[in-house]
């Protein structure tokens, strides 16, 4: 999957992937998506939380190594 | 109202039926559908009172307000007693063992065995050793950096840039005989307990630390 932007949360721990993520998407246009890299397991449950909440798409959320990739698009 | 005349007023005369138990039922279906729509065009709210200025009770309200903003909530602190630390202009925040037995103290670096164990100081070294809080707070800095935590001061940061509101309690400064142009200028308002309890008084989450 190609994204429009990504972001590399590796090695960042709570609350900064989530806040940083929130910083990405207000950079992109609505409709268009953001590759998130994190290494922290706790951004698993709280990136389906956060897209839940704000209503952007979660489109895919896979874990490749010790990395977890997620796919957003911007409501 | 008469359910006829309800009729009579109503455009969608139609979709409203006459007797009483299916009344009930479409009634019941749109206030449903009315509490639905007002709950999800609602922000929700974060109030938290912080009244603590060390390390270990900074990271509370500073993560919990800044993830509050990210989820796009309205989010506020109001800042009292040794909590207006937290908003110096010059952070000097530290965190100390003394009289805080739940505190681990682990070492930040080195082999992974090492940094597993923790090393609990005796408050009689704690709170004797000249210096011993400095040292813990330097150990904790470096456990935060190592592990990708941000900093406070970082924290403060991200607050101020996604409009957290930072209210700051006017009684404190005169109690400690502070002068208000030792905190940051990001400060939206002086204000009393009266102030924060009315405006707390609406928030979906209120949370005292």
């Amino acid at each position: 999957m190609e994204a429009n932007q990504t972001l590399d949360a590796r090695g960042l721990n709570c609350p900064l992937p989530i806040l940083r993520t929130k910083k990405s998407l207000n950079n992109l246009q609505s409709g268009e998506t953001l590759k998130v890299v994190s290494t922290d397991p706790g951004s698993l449950k709280d990136m389906v939380s956060f897209c839940a909440q704000t209503g952007n798409a979660l489109l895919s959320s896979q874990q490749t190594g010790g990395d977890f990739e997620f796919f957003i698009r911007k409501a | 109202m008469s359910v006829a005349k309800l009729q009579t007023v109503d455009s969608h005369a139609d979709a409203i039926p006459s007797d009483l138990a299916s009344l009930e039922d479409w009634f019941d279906k749109r206030l449903d559908e009315k509490l639905a729509e007002r709950e999800s065009a609602r922000t929700p709210s974060l109030a938290i009172i912080a009244t603590k200025g060390t390390m270990d009770m900074a990271y509370p309200p500073f993560i919990l307000a800044t993830t509050a903003a990210a989820l796009g909530w309205d989010a506020s602190i109001f800042f009292t007693f040794y909590g207006l630390e937290l908003l110096k202009k010059d952070l000097q925040i530290k965190v100390s063992p003394l009289g805080n037995p739940a505190m681990p103290m682990k070492m930040p670096f080195g082999p992974e065995w090492l940094q597993r164990i923790n090393m609990p100081i005796p408050n009689l070294v704690a709170g004797n050793f000249p210096g011993f809080e400095s040292f813990a707070t330097t150990m904790m800095e470096q456990t935060v950096k190592a592990k990708g935590v941000p900093s406070i001061q970082e924290l403060r940061n991200i607050c101020i840039e996604s409009e957290v509101r930072l209210v700051a309690c006017q009684m404190t400064v005169d109690l400690f005989n502070y002068s208000q142009d030792e905190f940051i200028p990001e400060i939206a308002e002086w204000i009393g307990a009266t102030s924060y309890l009315v405006e707390a008084k609406n928030a979906d989450i209120c949370l005292f630390v």
